[in-house]
């Protein structure tokens, strides 16, 4: 049996004054500190305490937000705490109930280009494009190759938030291979709806048109948020992305995107899912063996 | 407030920017006498012969909306998690006692103005009750108090003054506003544009369907009031409880000074999803940028926003994440206002003065108990 410790610091536990809890696990990100996160959120889920009304892993460190007349902050610290003492190891018993999802991305599209030359003085780099600036500062020959490497592996969701089913993604690749990307310099006022964002390690998939401070790198023709849950994969909640889905942003021509985009109009689109039984201890001593095998499994 | 995409482009996606067509301008016949003791109210649904159209149930017409008037509650429970915020009143103690004076439950739907209210017809027999900022109401006109129970018949207009004091006024009227609740809440989340009246705030013309609900044993007379010494008060600088920590490792000593000690100064971007101070600078401690954070010194590995807390995106000028704010994001937050000063800050405006008090965990329940303590004084005032 595969086992693999998570030599992490010990968690760090603040007070969101009386209604937050949160829990830094590392300061850095790194899937173990994730899958740390997830597992006392999970284990925390399963016992339903009283008086906690928001259960948010985030990246490397998770929020809890609780009635303070319900349940006393400082108890529930107590029961984190000890809920922490039984992660400190993976072994490839411990299984993650996924989803195995394809999303459509049209890199380099013309609506996110019209916005970051629209935010010029925001970015790091004037002239070019994000899609350029992202390809040099990762060592890429340029957008072509840089756009094989983010379809290429997929993504783990690690967080949901900043706007409702926005999903953080962090890519399934030895820390080496991560692309990493700074943020604009200041935020800009407009970003598409459904543009394809990238800052510091994360992808993610903008729900609405709002501002936002990610790179712009190209656009899902396919919502992750639907206020009025009337497409298919919206019945069960109006955010389709869930912390622990596995996203692969896979790379599409203009007519797949117009397809996509058609279907969304009609009502009819449904994402590509495949449940699947995910073992992190097994995906930590061999990335690409896993990764491999759930790419297969998602086309089967 | 611009930086996190708040009202500017709340709404304007998944609803049209008006459904028009109802106009408060229209006719009606009704009469404008009689402003004594409204009698009884077992009646709320008094039809004024226009009935039909509101579901033979009462309604308020918008004649103007003020600047920001939204539909607002207790808020959304249970969606943090998938980055939906609660929304609701952000001065819960004046929202709550507003109810009960006008005999609803305490966390029915109310209007929240922000600056400048709005001008209002009623279509039928209610109460109103007005609470938060100091502002001279008026009924048709002749000046009715704050913080009373005050009876309105068919065709009255409640309209407002200059707020003096504070910056947001709650109107609650017996039934509450029955816009459909979304997601368990009327809330309006201005953030995304979601619940609420067509996830808006109010526009001239608006017409809001009010509710019947009122509590057991029925409201209060016309002329029940809250105590002067409960209301809020409005102080030069508004002291803001506050419990440093969650990254505030990333301040140095004499950024954690600054914080505490600089008397700040509310910008022009302080909306229902944040405040942005300004007056002094904070700095930053050294460090090696962790893996995944981001280039800046303020930036962390993206995490979630606790309600009421404080990030300081560029290191000068202080941000108060609010009701309608992002649920979480890649800057270092250095502490997190008590539930209880939510309601203070939500009463302070562009120019005022604002000072952050540190607190620990103990004092910031205590502050929530202080405001539940005071809120049953209204309770048993308004029950006689």
């Amino acid at each position: 049996m595969v086992r693999t410790a998570l030599t992490l610091p010990p968690a760090r536990y603040e007070y969101g004054a009386d209604e937050f809890v949160f829990v830094e696990i590392d300061r850095a990100m790194s899937l173990e500190a994730n899958f740390k996160a997830m597992t006392i959120t999970e284990a925390l889920r399963a016992r339903a305490p009283e008086g906690v009304l928001d259960i948010c892993p985030s990246n490397a460190s998770y929020l809890i937000r609780v009635n303070p007349d319900r349940v006393h902050p400082g108890e529930l610290v107590e029961e984190l705490r000890a809920l922490e003492e039984d992660a400190t190891e993976l072994t490839s018993e411990q299984e993650l109930t996924t989803r195995l999802v394809d999303v459509p991305v049209l890199y380099d599209d013309p609506w996110t280009r019209e916005t970051l030359l629209r935010f010029r003085d925001r970015r790091q780099h004037p002239e070019g494009t994000d899609l350029e600036y992202t390809a040099r500062v990762n060592g890429f020959s340029g957008p072509a190759q840089l756009i094989e490497a983010l379809s290429g592996a997929p993504y783990i969701v690690t967080m949901i938030g900043f706007l409702p089913g926005l999903p953080f993604s962090y890519q399934m690749v030895p820390r080496s291979r991560q692309v990493e990307v700074p943020k604009y310099l200041r935020r800009r006022e407009d970003t598409p709806e459904r543009a394809f964002g990238y800052g510091g390690v994360f992808a993610v998939v903008y729900p609405v048109r709002a501002t936002g401070g990610y790179q712009l790198l190209g656009r899902a023709p396919a919502p992750v948020f639907d206020s009025t849950g009337s497409l298919p994969d919206f019945r069960a909640g109006i955010a389709f992305p869930r912390p622990g889905d596995i996203l692969r942003y896979r790379a599409i021509d203009r007519s797949e995107y117009d397809r996509v985009r058609a279907e969304v109009e009609r009502g009819t689109f449904r994402y590509r899912i495949r449940d699947y039984v995910f073992r992190p201890a097994d995906f930590l001593a061999d990335p690409d063996g896993v990764t491999g095998e759930l790419l297969e499994v998602l086309y089967r | 407030m611009s930086d996190h995409g708040g009202d500017r482009y709340g709404g304007c996606h998944y609803y049209g920017e008006h459904h028009g067509g109802q106009h408060g301008a229209e006719h009606h016949g009704g009469d404008y006498h009689g402003h004594g003791r409204v009698d009884g109210l077992d009646g709320p649904e008094g039809f004024d012969g226009r009935g039909d159209r509101d579901g033979g149930r009462g309604a308020l017409v918008v004649h103007s909306a003020g600047l920001h008037t939204s539909v607002q509650d207790a808020g959304r429970d249970g969606y943090y998690a998938i980055g939906m915020p609660p929304s609701g009143a952000l001065d819960q103690f004046s929202y709550r006692a507003a109810n009960l004076l006008v005999g609803n439950p305490e966390t029915a739907a109310v209007l929240e103005a922000t600056y400048v209210g709005p001008s209002l017809e009623f279509t039928d027999e209610r109460l109103v009750a007005v609470t938060g900022a100091d502002v001279q109401a008026s009924r048709n006109g002749e000046p009715v108090p704050s913080w009373q129970t005050v009876a309105v018949r068919a065709g009255d207009v409640l309209s407002f003054g200059m707020i003096s004091a504070g910056a947001r006024l709650y109107i609650a009227v017996t039934g509450g506003v029955d816009v459909p609740p979304y997601l368990g809440s009327r809330s309006t989340c201005t953030l995304v544009g979601l619940g609420g009246h067509e996830g808006r705030k109010l526009a001239d013309g608006d017409r809001l369907p009010l509710g019947t609900e009122v509590v057991a044993g029925g409201p209060p007379p016309e002329g029940t009031a809250v105590a002067e010494e409960l209301r809020p008060e409005f102080p030069a600088v508004m002291p803001l409880r506050t419990v440093v920590g969650l990254c505030s490792y990333r301040l140095s000593e004499a950024g954690m000074r600054a914080w505490l000690e600089t008397v700040w100064q509310v910008t022009k971007d302080a909306d229902r999803v944040g405040y942005r101070l300004r007056g002094g600078a904070l700095e930053f401690a050294e460090r090696a940028q962790p893996f995944g954070a981001g280039g800046e010194p303020a930036n962390v590995v993206d995490l979630g926003y606790p309600v009421g807390s404080v990030h300081v995106p560029g290191g000068d000028e202080p941000v108060v994440l609010l009701n309608d704010a992002v649920t979480g994001g890649g800057y270092a937050t250095v502490g997190t206002l008590v539930s209880a000063d939510r309601d203070r800050i939500g009463q302070t405006k562009t120019g005022d003065r604002v000072s952050f008090e540190p607190v620990d965990l103990d004092q910031a329940l205590a502050a929530r108990r202080d405001r539940r303590v005071r809120l049953y004084r209204v309770r048993d005032a308004v029950l006689g």
